[in-house]
């Protein structure tokens, strides 16, 4: 078996907190079990945060060994480098609660995922126009159909119509369709992580290598 | 009312555990012949095959949940998918490069490439760089690994995981740069997006089935096979539920 203590370790602490989900916090007997999923999801939180620096020191060195790199170095992850080490520095020297701070930050970001945004909607229209091509059959007309119809009730322009009587009563209908399908998606979709997190439980996954 | 979902959310995972177990022995297990055919991913076994060939990188983006978030449900798919694609391409020039937006998944995508060399008996290939968390925000995810689509020679992306509709972005570049792309999420919004940007989608609960069909064990097989019962079982519920509320037997 691969990595027994951990996985081990990572089954009990796993029905440890699933238990606390199940218990009513009106048993008090079993109370010492929801004390003990608080401090174990304490922890976590914890172990979350180290891993996030973690990572982005990683992504750190990655970009710098692409920056010093003898062949073929990366000029755009100089940009990442010093944009990195300014905003840790800055973020350490004035707490990232600062105003003055956060103001620099978001001047930024803002701006740049703003422009990232903008793309997407070129992309999806164009995708929305190659669609055809590189799908075929009902299910492309039927999404290309609802997209266009649900763009159009939403843009308000159908709004004088829902007024006429036994209109208004089909759009309703028609509205609750897309309802419908999400919770029918969301469903299996529930019971997909159901069967994940139950592998994990019964040590059949494991994440980790231990 | 907190009573009864207690008692049934203990009934269902009770049940579903049952049945994996169930699902797990020998007798009542099934081939590879009793999934039924999901032409997508299909066509991604095959572009496996043709990258190890090619020598080109394959490319998984394990997301951006948080391993402590609801939705890591679809991160441990990723992972799991990361780990049996990591085993298909030992033998490839160029291993395979995993992406994520969280610094946890980023640790778990290393440790699961360093799982599958270890236990391939190749720890040598394992390579740290491999397992990139590439921007923190969903946007600054999709704008760090938009490059190594373009530099690193990827001829086939899986995009599985808990990703937003700016991954629409990834999945167009990916087309640019003619590799084969499998997108699927968790996100409803996503799922719309890839299916007009991607040149396959998995909708819905087909997420769950990626590893099953990339024949990653018997357990995600037994998985899949506990899905369908509980579908049925929902299914059930749910007439009887309107079938009471239509007869006034509850109220709805």
């Amino acid at each position: 078996m691969r990595a027994p203590l951990w996985t081990a370790i990572a089954i009990s602490v796993g029905l440890i907190v699933l238990l606390g989900y199940f218990i009513p916090p009106e048993m008090t007997r079993f109370a010492f079990i929801l004390t003990l999923r608080s401090i174990l999801i304490g922890w976590a939180v914890i172990l979350a945060g180290v891993a996030a620096l973690v990572g982005v020191l990683n992504l750190f060195m990655v970009h710098l060994r692409r920056m010093t790199a003898r062949r073929d170095p990366d000029r755009y992850s100089i940009l990442l480098v010093i944009a990195f080490l300014a905003s840790f520095g800055l973020g350490l020297y004035l707490t990232p609660a600062d105003p003055q701070y956060q103001k620099v930050v978001t001047a930024i970001q803002a701006p740049v995922e703003a422009t990232l945004m903008a793309l997407l909607v070129i992309t999806l229209t164009f995708g929305s126009i190659r669609l055809f091509q590189r799908r075929k059959g009902l299910m492309a007309v039927v999404f290309a159909v609802s997209a266009f119809f649900f763009i159009l009730i939403a843009s308000g322009l159908l709004a004088p119509l829902q007024s006429l009587p036994g209109i208004g009563g089909l759009f309703e209908f028609i509205q609750r369709l897309p309802i419908a399908g999400t919770r029918g998606i969301l469903l299996g979709i529930a019971l997909g992580s159901l069967t994940a997190g139950l592998r994990i439980l019964l040590g059949a996954d494991r994440p980790f290598s231990g | 009312m907190i009573w009864l979902e207690s008692i049934l959310g203990t009934v269902l995972v009770l049940l579903a555990a049952g049945l994996m177990l169930v699902f797990l022995l020998p007798r009542f297990r099934q081939g590879r012949g009793g999934l039924r055919a999901i032409p997508a991913l299909q066509r991604l076994q095959r572009a496996i095959g043709l990258a190890v060939e090619d020598g080109t990188r394959l490319h998984v983006s394990i997301g951006k949940a948080s391993i402590f978030s609801p939705t890591n449900a679809s991160a441990l798919v990723g992972l799991s998918t990361l780990e049996r694609i990591a085993q298909l391409s030992l033998v490839s020039d160029r291993p395979p490069v995993a992406t994520s937006g969280d610094g946890t998944l980023s640790i778990l995508s290393q440790d699961t490439l360093r799982a599958a060399y270890r236990i391939a008996h190749v720890p040598e290939q394992y390579d740290a760089e491999r397992g990139r968390l590439t921007g923190a925000t969903p946007f600054s995810y999709v704008a760090g690994t938009l490059p190594i689509l373009r530099d690193e020679r990827v001829s086939t992306t899986i995009l599985a995981g808990n990703l937003g509709p700016e991954a629409g972005l990834l999945a167009d570049a990916s087309d640019q740069q003619n590799a084969f792309t499998l997108a699927t999420s968790d996100a409803l919004d996503a799922q719309a997006v890839f299916y007009a940007t991607a040149e396959e989608t998995l909708i819905g609960e087909e997420l769950f089935a990626l590893p099953a069909y990339l024949q990653a064990g018997a357990i995600y097989q037994a998985s899949l096979r506990v899905q369908d019962v509980l579908r049925w079982v929902v299914i059930v519920l749910l007439l009887l539920a309107a079938l009471a509320s239509f007869f006034g037997l509850i109220a709805l």
